[in-house]
């Protein structure tokens, strides 16, 4: 599940980098430009693939009980 | 005066939030730093959100706009999205867990536990605190700047020199006091608290100033049919804005590191250790993103919008205006009343202070714990610790204000300066969560290839005063982080491994590469 989850985080900042709407000036609804929709979309596409993470591939062995002490240094 | 009182009523009730914090201050070292662990998932993502996003997200989002037009999200936001979640859950959550099982509180402690050295803390401590200070000065100086400019007028004779103003040195006072009240009485838990509140603040008024806004250009009855009309303007008036053909791929490619810089801000990891589980971290890493987008789409259009709105046959921004920063503030003087404006100025206040008073705790924790209390706590009982931190803090807000009257405006062309150079160590805190091979001449020369690529571009750029340098087309963030990492694993690899105890203490049962 891990290898999935990099995937997924890959492939959000390989489709950051969208040149194939550099310059198009359509408008989404009327108001939205092309640019600033697509990043939109990004951000809800990167919340969903947070929440696949949370749901499937959270390291669920991190939570500790801390021991009596504090840091050695 | 409208503008004014509102202020004052807001302020007012962070007072009241932090005392009631207070009451349920346990008089530990631990309740008055980390909260005790408390915090859970809401807390911490409105805490951490509130954190994250400072004054710029608001103003500096509006006005970044107005100048290059949409590409500002893609730039800032929708990366800041991926990676703000990443850091989140790549740092935080290990961090969270290794403070837990040590008791760490700061990064300091962090590094001089894994890097089995004392001295790597002399080394990190001075850069985190320079890093920071121009963060802390940038905040101070906003407030007190937004202030004056929405009370102008306020006064019939009082303040002439200021516009009949609240002067911005009396402003940021007020407000530095403020949030010094809320973290001296209520601490972690006062900060967090304050936090969440703010947080709601900016995200609603935000929303709130964008739909009156898009109502008053428009002047339509439909809504949608206002965000059509007020889109029109700019595709008539100014087309570029409306695409990034004033951007170029490297430069917006190199943006996307920036946003690193979150996986080494001192603040940020006090705050991820307030979290009560490591489950804790679920809900902020995926409603993040969306937080962002929420603040950013709203603000870049009105900055775009202001490109081309006109109210009586004329621009209501001018094209030459010298202070982008003043586009959001004309917009809703222009076209909304006194009360949203005062309430505006209350929500960029909330953007302001939810940054603020974590940099101040944190500050005032690191001189406290990795200053005074390393290698003798023991000589400290919890009430003197507290007393400590207590003291650090005050200190710091006041070392602050006094430099916020005498820094020089370019201040404000400093803050990307400062996130280059926490997102050239992030290399660092991830080889020393991740890798076994990290080695303390490893993290050393990460350090200072760091600090001397930053100081070398610092120069080129005339010292901030150029804001358009790039280096091979890039910010040079991204040659810092280059240099940072390659120096790192090279100097590792030709050094002796750590010992083994230090490495089964951190990768036990040999977990990582």
């Amino acid at each position: 599940m891990r290898r999935v989850t990099w995937v997924l985080v890959l492939s959000l900042i390989v489709l950051h980098q969208d040149f194939w709407f550099w310059t198009d000036a359509r408008l989404v609804l009327g108001f939205l430009p092309m640019g600033l929709f697509y990043h939109a979309v990004l951000s809800i596409a990167a919340a969903a693939v947070w929440w696949f993470v949370a749901c499937r591939a959270w390291p669920d062995d991190l939570d500790v009980a801390p021991p009596p002490g504090g840091p050695q240094a | 005066m409208t503008q004014l009182t509102i202020i004052l009523i807001y302020l007012g009730l962070l007072v009241g939030l932090g005392l009631l914090a207070g009451r349920l201050f346990r008089g530990t070292r631990e309740d008055y730093l980390l909260a005790s662990h408390s915090i859970g998932p809401f807390l911490l993502l409105m805490s951490l959100f509130g954190t994250t996003m400072t004054a710029f997200a608001l103003v500096g989002s509006t006005g970044k706009s107005f100048r290059v037009g949409i590409g500002v999200y893609g730039m800032m936001a929708s990366s800041s999205g991926i990676v703000h979640s990443l850091c989140f859950y790549l740092i935080g959550v290990k961090l969270w867990s290794l403070g837990r099982r040590y008791g760490y509180t700061t990064q300091v402690q962090f590094f001089r536990d894994r890097l089995d050295s004392r001295a790597i803390g002399w080394l990190l401590f001075p850069i985190l605190v320079g890093l920071i200070i121009p963060y802390l000065l940038l905040g101070v100086m906003a407030s007190g700047g937004v202030v004056n400019v929405v009370t102008h007028g306020a006064f019939d004779t009082a303040f002439a020199d200021y516009g009949h103003g609240v002067p911005p040195w009396l402003a940021s006072l007020v407000i530095c006091g403020v949030v010094l009240t809320y973290v001296f009485t209520g601490g972690m838990r006062g900060t967090a608290w304050a936090n969440a509140f703010q947080t709601a603040v900016f995200m609603i008024l935000g929303v709130v100033t964008f739909v009156v806004i898009a109502n008053a250009i428009g002047g339509q009855d439909a809504f949608l049919d206002n965000l059509r009309v007020a889109t029109e303007q700019v595709r008539q008036h100014h087309p570029e804005k409306l695409t990034r053909e004033n951007i170029t791929q490297a430069q917006f490619f190199s943006f996307m590191l920036i946003p690193l810089s979150a996986g080494m801000f001192p603040h940020l990891f006090q705050h991820w250790l307030t979290a009560r589980s490591a489950r804790s971290f679920k809900l902020p890493v995926v409603v993040h993103p969306l937080f962002i987008m929420i603040v950013w789409v709203p603000c870049v259009l009105v900055g775009v919008w202001a490109t081309s709105a006109r109210l009586d046959g004329s621009l209501i921004v001018p094209a030459d205006i010298a202070n982008d920063s003043a586009v959001l503030g004309l917009m809703v003087d222009k076209l909304s009343n006194p009360v949203l404006s005062g309430l505006l100025t209350a929500g960029i206040l909330a953007a302001v202070m939810s940054s603020l008073d974590s940099q101040f705790l944190c500050l005032g924790t690191m001189f406290t714990e990795d200053i005074m209390l390393a290698g003798r706590r023991d000589r400290f009982s919890e009430r003197q610790s507290v007393l400590l931190a207590r003291l650090f803090v005050v200190a710091v807000v006041i070392v602050t204000y006094l430099l916020s009257l005498v820094a020089p405006r370019r201040i404000f062309d400093l803050g990307i300066w400062c996130f280059s150079g926490f997102a050239g160590l992030v290399p660092l805190v991830i080889a020393a969560l991740y890798w076994r091979r990290l080695t303390l001449a490893g993290a050393v020369a990460s350090i200072v290839v760091t600090a001397g690529a930053w100081l070398y571009f610092f120069v080129q750029s005339d010292f901030a005063d150029n804001p358009r340098y790039l280096f091979w087309g890039m910010l040079p963030v991204a040659t810092i982080c280059l240099l940072s990492t390659v120096s790192l694993i090279a100097v590792s690899l030709g050094t002796r491994p750590p010992r083994q105890e230090v490495l089964d203490r951190f990768f036990p049962g040999g977990e990582s590469s």
